[in-house]
């Protein structure tokens, strides 16, 4: 759904484990459905950690911890993300209410789709991680705060902040609620002009 | 610099995007059910046509029962999906292959094959494993679904111009290793994001060696070591290949088209982001033993110890192991498989059934195991059948089932249950990949066919001659 972002102060939904899929972001057989009803997928994000083999809320996983309920902001080890291309899991990010994900390395392909669906990844120092991870462990009320204008995070806890990286046209983009297609799909006629004149 | 991918890249700029990203010329996408449908609604919601509809070709396979494709779909949902593809392609004008289609299949094992995709092109699809199509020599890679709706609204997509990496296997390779083994090597040896942000031209002496097959296996792996894609120069053995498939060049094209062809090379100057060059003779047979494909080792190998992982990683791993309930250090030659299976976009092709079957030949399968062995498509099946294959694999107790992506990644009716280990011939390892909570051991169509005839894990190298 179109959305702009500026910036957000939120708890955090701490997952420090590394090469997160997007299998497991959302498992496959939950990606059946023709239409983008966020609302569904958010349901089943994380369904198979989310729940115990018999279909009950398994009470490990951080989705069910009460101190999580209502963050905006998911904080995942490395490389997250990885594996299918399904924006599907981007649309389970969304619409389960998470407008960022924080991980030292994002897997091309999602974090592209993540851009596209509004929801914002930021990228943080391998040091700026573990010392956010920490204090979340610390204390689960930690604040984070990111200011999309100003390029920063900040972890209220230790006062820290970061700058990260996100080009021009794609900042443009979601702090005005405009998306690729809009853009593409303006000027016809410059597509028109390349194909006539390639080889 | 003045590498093959720039190449192809720069030939396709429509623009530059200030201080952003590149709108760049597609020439082919193709579509499959899974992630089409919502790029379909966005189409109609903005009250867009297609721009370029001839150059978009659909197909359904990842729902696709492998048996009785004559009748509908059982499964309600998988059929609405399927059914949805075929409605969506009637309605913007665009061709389809559909179930029982003489030119269905497995999207990444039709558009090789049918001559779809050629040199020089850029090729998308709603799915990762569009790195296949790299292996004729073009830079295709997977999208998301808003991407998708992007091409069918402007056969345009905006993408930042990844970096370059060249990856050369120099050498031979030994008796029962494959292109699949190469490609889980080079992700133990990179790991899952070792590639992440490049794009990846494979050469050296194996990879010019290697078959149409081997090649399309290899690059379908490139996104399992991150790499958006993965591709390899165009030579005789790809102009061999795709001469006189339905939609190559014929007559005067097909020579204009080869003389292109032929440019179609990073240049003796050509300067790479990151240069890897690996050893042929360091590669022998490899399995997975993790929940990631990058989590690989030689077949006669231990799963590494604990303390060699670095700690930031050490909790995945151990969940990872977990799941896969194996332990740090131990060796798994000899543990008992359940599931054995055949196919995927990565080894459904007929070189990976001729291996397969050139293994079990003379053998049964073993009591107790299940085998699913699934073609890429229905050409693939015809060949199977036109070379006896089929003959040989019921001799020893295997029967071949009807195309599409099935145990892949499980959306049909082909799930391995919970608990079960499964030597797959297929891509990823994740957890619940399979079904849920099915646990999968990546291998090569040879080692998958000696688990399949002895029960257990197996090195293939002693039914090799």
């Amino acid at each position: 759904m179109k959305q702009s972002f500026n910036t957000l102060t939120s708890t955090c939904i701490p997952l420090p484990l590394e090469n997160v899929d997007t299998d497991q972001i959302i498992p496959a057989r939950f990606m059946k459905s023709t239409t983008r009803d966020e609302k569904f997928f958010g349901d089943h994000l994380f369904f198979d950690w989310r729940h115990r083999p018999d279909g009950t809320p398994n009470p490990d996983f951080v989705l069910n911890n009460p101190a999580c309920q209502g963050s905006t902001i998911l904080v995942a080890g490395k490389n997250f993300g990885s594996g299918s291309s399904r924006e599907h899991a981007a649309w389970a990010i969304a619409g389960y209410g998470i407008r960022v994900v924080v991980s030292s390395f994002f897997a091309d392909i999602h974090k592209n789709n993540e851009l596209n669906n509004f929801v914002l990844p930021v990228v943080v120092s391998e040091a700026f991680l573990g010392e956010l991870f920490a204090s979340i462990k610390a204390d689960a009320s930690t604040l984070v705060t990111v200011d999309l204008p100003n390029q920063t995070i900040t972890n209220h806890a230790t006062g820290h902040s970061e700058t990260f990286e996100i080009n021009a046209y794609k900042k443009h983009c979601l702090m005005n609620g405009l998306d690729d297609i809009d853009f593409l799909t303006a000027d016809k006629a410059l597509i028109e002009a390349y194909e006539k004149k390639r080889p | 610099m003045n590498t093959l991918f720039d190449k192809i890249w720069d030939a396709h700029v429509v623009r530059k995007v200030e201080d952003g990203p590149t709108q760049l010329y597609i020439d082919r996408l193709y579509c499959h059910e899974v992630t089409s449908p919502q790029a379909f609604e966005g189409l109609r919601e903005r009250g867009l046509k297609c721009f370029r509809p001839k150059q978009i070709f659909c197909m359904p396979d990842h729902n696709t029962p492998t048996h009785d494709q004559d009748k509908p779909i059982a499964d309600p949902v998988s059929k609405a999906q399927v059914d949805a593809l075929a409605r969506n392609a009637a309605e913007f004008g665009l061709t389809h292959f559909g179930m029982m289609d003489p030119h269905n299949g497995i999207i990444h094992v039709v558009g090789p094959e049918l001559g779809l995709s050629l040199p020089g092109m850029t090729i998308v699809c709603g799915d990762s494993h569009t790195s296949t199509h790299g292996a004729m020599g073009a830079v295709a890679f997977g999208i998301g679904t808003s991407e998708v709706e992007m091409v069918l609204a402007s056969q345009c997509i905006l993408q930042s111009k990844p970096k370059s990496m060249r990856i050369r296997i120099e050498g031979m390779l030994g008796k029962g290793v494959t292109a699949k083994d190469v490609a889980l090597y080079l992700m133990a040896q990179l790991t899952t994001s070792g590639a992440t942000g490049y794009f990846v031209e494979y050469g050296g002496s194996v990879v010019r060696d290697m078959t149409m097959e081997g090649r399309l296996t290899l690059c379908n792996l490139s996104i399992e070591m991150g790499a958006r894609g993965g591709f390899v120069a165009p030579d005789e053995t790809t102009f061999a290949y795709l001469k006189g498939r339905n939609y190559a060049p014929k007559g005067d094209d097909w020579d204009r088209a080869v003389a292109y062809w032929r440019t179609l090379q990073s240049g003796d100057d050509a300067v790479f982001d990151r240069e890897l060059v690996f050893d042929a003779a360091d590669i022998e047979p490899r399995i997975t033993y993790g929940t990631n494909p990058g989590m690989g080792i030689g077949i006669s190998d231990a799963i590494p110890a604990l303390d060699t992982i670095p700690e930031a990683g050490q909790a995945s791993f151990l969940k990872s192991l977990g799941y896969m309930q194996f332990q740090p250090g131990e060796k798994l030659l000899g543990k008992p498989v359940d599931y054995v299976f055949l196919g995927a976009c990565t080894n459904g092709r007929i070189e990976d059934f001729r291996a397969f079957a050139s293994l079990v030949k003379g053998h049964h399968k073993a009591e107790g195991v299940t085998a699913w062995l699934v073609p890429g498509s229905w050409k693939v099946d015809g060949q199977i059948r036109a070379e006896g294959l089929d003959k040989v694999l019921a001799e020893a107790g295997f029967e071949v089932r009807q195309p599409g992506c099935s145990a892949c990644l499980a959306m049909n009716d082909d799930k391995i249950p919970a608990g079960c280990l499964a030597v797959s011939t297929s891509n990823r390892n994740f957890e619940g990949r399979q079904g849920p909570g099915s646990r999968t051991i990546l291998a090569s169509p040879y080692t998958a066919a000696a688990a399949a005839i002895t029960g257990v894990i197996t090195d293939p190298r002693q039914f090799l001659k």
